[in-house]
């Protein structure tokens, strides 16, 4: 007995070490990343710091943009009864499938003042869309909206219908129904597919590139300058900010999706 | 003096069909019968939740359903409050809120809040009314449930098998509880149940179902003399 105590004892410190052992290494790790990065962002301050915080600009207007029309024709697509529901999903799913330089042709053939799309858009809204932020913006919501256009039709299909027949018999107007019972029941698929969507819009390079213009201090993203600058010393300073925005967003988005309210 | 509830509709669902009338009064009438006879699909009717086939229904007095005339009153402006078997609440907001989302007579949020807290008071769930259903027992969100009912001064409750899935103790704690708040809000209810016991002890009327059928009505005779409520039908087949 008093044997089988010691190695319970001893397995224990065991363990205990290489938990300890874990977290010193961790430690490392993360203070030698913290520190490469701050130091690559403070020397490389110029080349750096401009595309990231495009990036930052760029992801969240897209990720919101793409949250909130992927929302609405999620529901649209679960709640409506009409025919040809299928079919618009997989249009609007088309971003997913085809290759991004084919989305950036599209786009390009609707913002561009030189189409007949694009020019007719550009004198109603006094504003050309293509080769500037609003370009950048517009390619990165694009390709992240079916992922979260899909999320939000399978996560409000999925909320029971007893609930909202319960919120109507207390005489909630429907836009109540839906704003206060459907989507906060279906937020965690909702969240998902914006986590994904946040994720997408982040690494959007090849339709950013064509609507954009990978214009340097003006379009030119995260994304886009790591290509640029690929054989530079920067190009780590780059890659573990890209990573590490990525983590930080997706872990946001996922728990924004889990809180309580 | 007008009726609860006037009701004479058919409604068919694959093999199944509900053809049923009856018209109710003040107090609390019990559609009673075994599972499969049609008293919640009666009771979904009633709220607007489903459409009948052909048929009327009049909610005191006011019709709110009239096929031939193509009339149609929605769910939500038929003025009803409605508990269901597991209660239904919604799971992300609090006892409170839920009540609150229930509040037709007030406009502002802190008035509902007031309105929605009175009504937790007097099921005795106010204690419990910022925890969410999640962390309340069946007894417990069942109170809360029967406050959500009532709360938006309803013209009719409906209470869908509310007890069912409850241990026989609660059972019956909810059962007194149920009657007193019926008596005290003198809101006319109708009450689901293929409880034996649980309609002789809540019912003032007993509607009786069968395969989609009313097979008889009686009046429950109540020794302190406030079983029949005025105007309530003479008892009729087997009940």
């Amino acid at each position: 007995m008093k044997r089988e105590r010691n190695t319970g004892q001893d397995l224990d410190n065991k363990q205990k070490a290489a938990v300890i052992l874990v977290v010193v290494l961790l430690g490392f790790g993360l203070g030698f990343g913290a520190a490469h990065l701050l130091a690559g962002y403070i020397a490389y301050w110029d080349i750096v710091s401009g595309p990231f915080l495009l990036s930052l600009r760029v992801t969240f207007a897209a990720g919101v943009i793409a949250g909130i029309v992927g929302t609405a024709s999620g529901y649209v697509l679960a709640k409506g009864r009409f025919p040809g529901r299928d079919l618009l999903e997989t249009i609007g799913s088309l971003p997913i499938i085809l290759p991004p330089t084919v989305v950036g042709y599209y786009l390009l053939e609707v913002l561009s003042p030189g189409t007949s799309a694009g020019g007719f858009l550009t004198r109603v809204t006094g504003h050309v869309f293509v080769y500037n932020t609003s370009g950048c913006i517009i390619a990165a919501a694009v390709a992240a909206y079916p992922f979260c256009l899909r999320a939000a039709r399978t996560a409000i299909e999925g909320v029971g219908p007893l609930f909202e027949q319960a919120a109507r018999t207390m005489g909630l107007p429907n836009w109540r129904v839906a704003l206060q019972v459907t989507l906060p029941l279906a937020r965690r698929g909702i969240a998902a597919g914006l986590t994904i969507g946040f994720a997408r819009a982040l690494g959007e390079y090849g339709a950013t590139l064509m609507v954009g213009g990978d214009i340097n201090g003006k379009t030119r993203t995260l994304s886009l300058a790591i290509l640029d600058s690929f054989t530079t010393p920067e190009r780590d300073t780059m890659l573990l900010i890209l990573v590490l925005v990525a983590i930080i967003a997706m872990t946001g988005v996922g728990l924004l999706g889990r809180s309580r309210a | 003096m007008t009726p609860a509830l006037e009701l004479a509709v058919a409604r068919q669902i694959g093999e199944f069909e509900l053809d049923v009338a009856f018209t109710l009064e003040s107090g609390m009438s019990v559609l009673f019968g075994p599972s499969g006879a049609g008293k919640s699909l009666t009771l979904a009717l009633i709220a607007g939740l489903i459409r009948p086939d052909v048929g009327t229904i009049a909610i005191n007095g006011h019709v709110v359903t009239d096929c031939a005339r193509r009339t149609y009153v929605t769910a939500q402006k038929r003025r009803i409050g409605m508990v269901f078997q597991d209660g239904l609440l919604l799971p992300h907001r609090s006892a409170l809120d839920n009540v609150a989302l229930a509040v037709r007579q007030a406009s502002g949020r802190r008035e509902r809040r007031a309105v929605a807290r009175s009504w937790l008071e007097r099921v005795g769930a106010v204690e419990f009314a910022d925890r969410r259903p999640g962390s309340l027992s069946g007894g417990q969100r069942q109170r809360v449930a029967l406050a959500r009912g009532l709360a938006g001064d309803p013209a009719l409750l409906l209470l869908d098998e509310p007890l069912s899935a409850l241990d026989s103790e609660v059972r019956h704690e909810l059962r007194k509880l149920i009657r007193g708040m019926i008596i005290s809000s003198r809101v006319p209810a109708v009450l689901v149940t293929h409880d034996a016991e649980e309609a002789e002890e809540l019912g003032d009327v007993i509607v009786a179902y069968n395969h989609g059928r009313v097979t008889g009505t009686r009046v429950v005779e109540r020794p302190e003399g406030r079983g029949a409520p005025p105007g309530a039908p003479e008892s009729t087949g087997q009940v």
